[in-house]
């Protein structure tokens, strides 16, 4: 009989008009690995935030039991002393600090003020060890993948003796390859009596790894039951969203049209090695009505390729021709590219693809403001009337247009960098990762959104690190591995199995 | 999912409405409003009413042109995202420049002027190169424009100064404008007075009336796209607080000499520039330059083309600026316009523009420079010593940077 090393029971969280959480309980096991699964804003990180102490006792009701006691955390650095630490979605190191610094930043091996290198470097080591790193201590986070920063991280959490360790939505950038090292890593930690939690939307690595699933609703605590019990992933998937996802892909019925994009012999170099080489001739085409995927591990190059393409906006040495509809186009400024009927949906919605401060609606407008203006003068009415067709059309959840987006949900954030392209007037959209870090029911919607562009006759390229999306969307798929298109199938042929045995055999 | 709280907080609080929640929404355009009418009403109570009397406001208006003229250019160089810290030496280096071609080498006022903006635009244009299309950071390379304008204003004027200019030189800073209208000598009988520029007069309330006219019609608008607007109270005070301030302010110049040309220059500009940041395509890409660089260039926006033309206006205003000054004196020093950078950034940060870009107002900007102004003449008028002037003024802009970033921490 394993005893509980935490239980919340009965938390509530109000925020000024929100109730985030209400009366949801959690209890962990010692020793297990604890999965929590609900949609994006069902309240598991404002959960999360109650357990680290962000918000701290006396800001939330109900009662937390840790390690045999009644927890009750001011601040993150209290419950950091008790062993519990959060590895957030968006990693927390310095990059320009090497891996030994990071470890122990805040935590430093000292004395009176001065740091023991030596000491610093051998406990590293032993740590990086632990996690299966091979880089020197002295490496600087900024020469590591993210992959292998997820795993500096954890070795950081290591480094302040961990008993509690959450992970929240750890896998969320990492590739395939990386993500199985990761959860094999969890695996082991848990051997050695690290009980931990992991937040996650991927629900076959939560049936790889976790004892226990705790499912989440709109602040509610709905189901909680191991993993053993037989339970499905449709179970899940109903209890998170509240109804059966049994098509977890809107049907589509594929109508291909003409040829509307056709990139030949593509080469890219890097931006600061102009000697090396990351995208060798690649060629991809694209028909009207057309859904084609690109598959591919985490820096298999294929957002350089697409940003490429897109106004040069990545590399240098750059070569190789763009036809839309049989005719060559120069896609070398953003601008031209626009011109030229492309649009690029980027994977990085909150450095690249928003300005967050600013409206709803200005956002929208911005790739195509002369739309909205007249000659040189703005039409603020007629912006806001685009930008209102928009949300009811693409079902952007929020009180008003003039709303900020840095207030918006994930899923609706997305929708507005979909809006904003629309509003370009595309022929051919790539989309690079365009469900990342959103909730099942917004990847739905946005997978209906892609169905109806592709309906009305536009080319859709989608690129994206999760195979079952693809297998479920696409009706090709390129397998780009290593900066070069290793493979091309049909839906049809199309698997899981056969997408890996192209990267790995080549 | 990180921030789902938080989001609904917001939702929750925009739906609930109310009085408190607009206007601690808009706290920061309300509160610098009332911290310049609280300032003014302060120095003209302990002042004895000389703040506001006719010879001092015409003073204060002339005193304060060249620096909005400039913060109206530095707005949008911070807007994008940068900063300009040799406007003090370029308008101090075009000041000298006027001086030379005009005293020592007689070239005409026309002339004179032209080349000066030219050589503005130059100046901004070489420093706006190495920002925009060599991504040096702006602190960096203004730095150095500071240090290299202030030298040559020194190399060209020899060390001293050069003065004085013709009369219609002079009048660029100093002068008025004629007035156009009859009837002023029965309004001088009407308030007692000596003279009663009438033209003043009518300008004051034209303006009031656009003022009120262009409020009701963006009200209108609002309502009609069903915009949460201000409650009516706060619009009725607001824009008639506005009016009413304009009317008194011009009914005093009216009463004194009437209009300075100089003013002219500095309400067309204002008003150029407030419609070109709020009203056009350009002005919405430069905010969304400011906003998201990368974002702004993979939509599209040539955002070094803009940076670089931000430069380029930024060295045409300080142009402007450097003949009113040398105008103003009468003469150009190797001084001039010496740490002057440092109060047109003031004004901007302290009318509410970001230090990182993508937020402020060019109204914002010149009430800063107007609430800078007037701590100036006060204190002045007061006799406070110049090192108490110092530090008050850097606590007031320290304060209004902190109450920006409280406000932004609690929305």
């Amino acid at each position: 009989m394993q005893t509980n090393l935490l239980e919340m029971r009965s938390i509530t969280k109000t925020f000024p008009g929100v109730k985030a959480l209400d009366d949801v309980n959690l209890t962990v096991r010692e020793g297990e690995i604890h999965a929590i699964c609900g949609e994006n804003g069902a309240g598991k990180s404002t959960l999360m935030k109650v357990l680290s102490g962000v918000y701290p006792v006396g800001q939330y009701e109900g009662e937390i039991h840790y390690a045999g006691g009644l927890a009750e955390f001011h601040d993150i650095a209290e419950s950091e002393a008790k062993g519990v630490i959060i590895i957030h979605q968006e990693l927390a190191l310095v990059p320009l600090l090497s891996i030994a610094e990071n470890l122990f930043l805040g935590n430093e091996t000292q004395k009176n003020g001065i740091i023991n290198w030596p000491e610093t470097y051998r406990r590293t080591e032993g740590l990086l060890q632990k996690v299966g790193l091979k880089d020197a201590p002295t490496t600087l986070v900024d020469k590591l993948g993210v992959g292998k920063q997820q795993l500096v991280e954890i070795a950081k959490a290591l480094a302040k003796d961990v008993r509690l360790l959450i992970l929240d939505e750890p896998t969320a950038a990492l590739s395939e390859a990386d993500s199985q090292a990761l959860l094999d890593l969890m695996l082991e930690l848990k051997a050695q009596g690290v009980t931990q939690i992991i937040i996650s939307h991927k629900l076959n690595e939560v049936r790889r790894v976790a004892d226990t699933v705790t499912v989440i609703r709109d602040g509610h605590t709905v189901s909680s039951f191991g993993t053993t019990d037989g339970i499905t992933e449709d179970r899940i998937v109903r209890d998170m969203v509240g109804r059966s996802m049994e098509n977890r892909y809107p049907p589509r019925t594929p109508k291909i049209g003409d040829m509307l994009m056709e990139v030949e012999g593509w080469t890219v170099h890097h931006p600061e090695h102009a000697d090396r080489r990351v995208i060798h001739g690649v060629d991809l085409n694209v028909r009207a009505g057309e859904v084609v995927g690109i598959a591919g591990l985490m820096g298999a190059g294929r957002t350089e390729f697409a940003m490429s393409i897109f106004g040069r906006s990545w590399g240098q040495g750059i070569s190789g021709r763009v036809r839309m509809r049989g005719v060559e186009v120069n896609t070398a400024t953003v601008g031209r590219a626009i011109e030229a009927g492309l649009a690029y949906v980027t994977e990085d919605r909150k450095s690249l693809g928003l300005v967050l401060d600013e409206q709803i609606r200005r956002n929208v407008t911005l790739t195509n403001l002369p739309k909205v203006a007249n000659g040189p003068v703005l039409n603020h009415n007629e912006e806001t009337r685009v930008a209102e067709g928009y949300r009811s059309s693409l079902n952007i959840r929020t009180p008003s247009v003039f709303q900020k987006v840095v207030n918006l949900s994930g899923g609706n954030q997305q929708k507005v960098v979909l809006a904003k392209w629309l509003f370009a007037e595309p022929e051919v959209l790539i989309l690079d990762e365009p469900t990342r870090g959103i909730d099942v029911g917004a990847k739905f919607e946005i997978y209906g959104l892609i169905n109806d562009l592709a309906a009305a006759g536009k080319g859709v390229v989608m690129i994206s690190s999760e195979m079952p999306e693809l297998l479920g969307m696409c009706d090709r798929i390129y397998v780009m591995n290593e900066g070069a298109f290793v493979g091309e199938l049909s839906a049809a042929e199309a698997s899981q199995e056969r997408i890996m045995s192209l990267i790995v055999t080549e | 999912m990180t921030f789902a709280g938080q989001t609904d907080t917001h939702t929750g609080e925009e739906t609930k409405g109310g009085l408190g929640a607009y206007l601690s929404a808009h706290l920061r355009e309300y509160g610098l409003l009332f911290a310049l009418i609280a300032i003014m009403a302060f120095f003209q109570i302990v002042t004895g009413g000389t703040l506001l009397r006719p010879i001092n406001l015409t003073n204060l208006l002339l005193q304060n042109s060249y620096i909005i003229i400039m913060a109206l250019g530095m707005l949008i160089v911070i807007v994008s995202g940068n900063i300009d810290l040799s406007v003090g030496s370029v308008m101090g280096f075009v000041g000298a420049l006027a001086a030379v071609m005009i005293v020592n080498w007689d070239q005409s006022l026309l002339v004179t002027a032209l080349v000066c903006v030219a050589v503005g635009a130059l100046i901004g244009a070489a420093q706006g190169y190495w920002i925009a299309y060599w991504s040096i950071p702006s602190f960096i390379v203004t730095l150095a424009g500071m240090l290299v304008f202030r030298g040559l204003s020194l190399w060209l004027l020899g060390g001293e100064s050069v003065g004085p200019f013709p009369r219609e030189f002079q009048s660029i800073a100093s002068g008025f404008v004629p007035d156009l209208f009859p009837g002023g000598a029965a309004m001088a009988e009407l308030f007692g007075l000596r003279n009663f520029n009438m033209l003043s007069f009518v300008v004051g309330l034209i303006a009031a009336g656009l003022v009120v006219w262009s409020g009701l019609n963006k009200r209108a608008q609002n309502r009609k796209y069903g915009i949460e607007d201000e409650p009516q109270g706060f619009f009725i005070a607001r824009i008639g607080i506005v009016a009413l301030a304009l009317v008194f302010v011009f009914f005093k110049l009216s009463t004194f000499r009437g209009l300075p040309n100089v003013m002219i220059t500095m309400g067309v500009l204002t008003v150029i520039y407030a419609f070109l940041t709020e009203q056009t395509v350009l002005g919405r890409r430069v905010y969304a330059l400011g906003g998201n660089r990368k974002a702004a260039k993979l939509s599209g926006i040539k955002t070094e083309k803009l940076t670089f033309l931000s430069f380029v206006n930024m060295g045409i205003l300080a142009a402007i600026a450097g003949l009113v000054f040398a105008a103003r004196l009468n003469s150009a020093t190797p001084k001039a316009g010496f740490a002057l950078e440092l109060d047109v950034i003031a004004a901007v940060f302290i009318g509410g523009a970001s230090m990182s870009g993508g937020v402020g107002k060019i109204v914002g900007a010149v009430v800063g420079a107007f609430l800078m102004g007037v701590l100036n003449n006060g204190m002045g008028i007061l006799g406070v010593g110049i090192d108490y002037q110092q530090m008050i003024k850097g606590l007031v802009l320290l304060a209004a940077v902190i109450f920006d970033v409280y406000n932004k921490q609690k929305g």
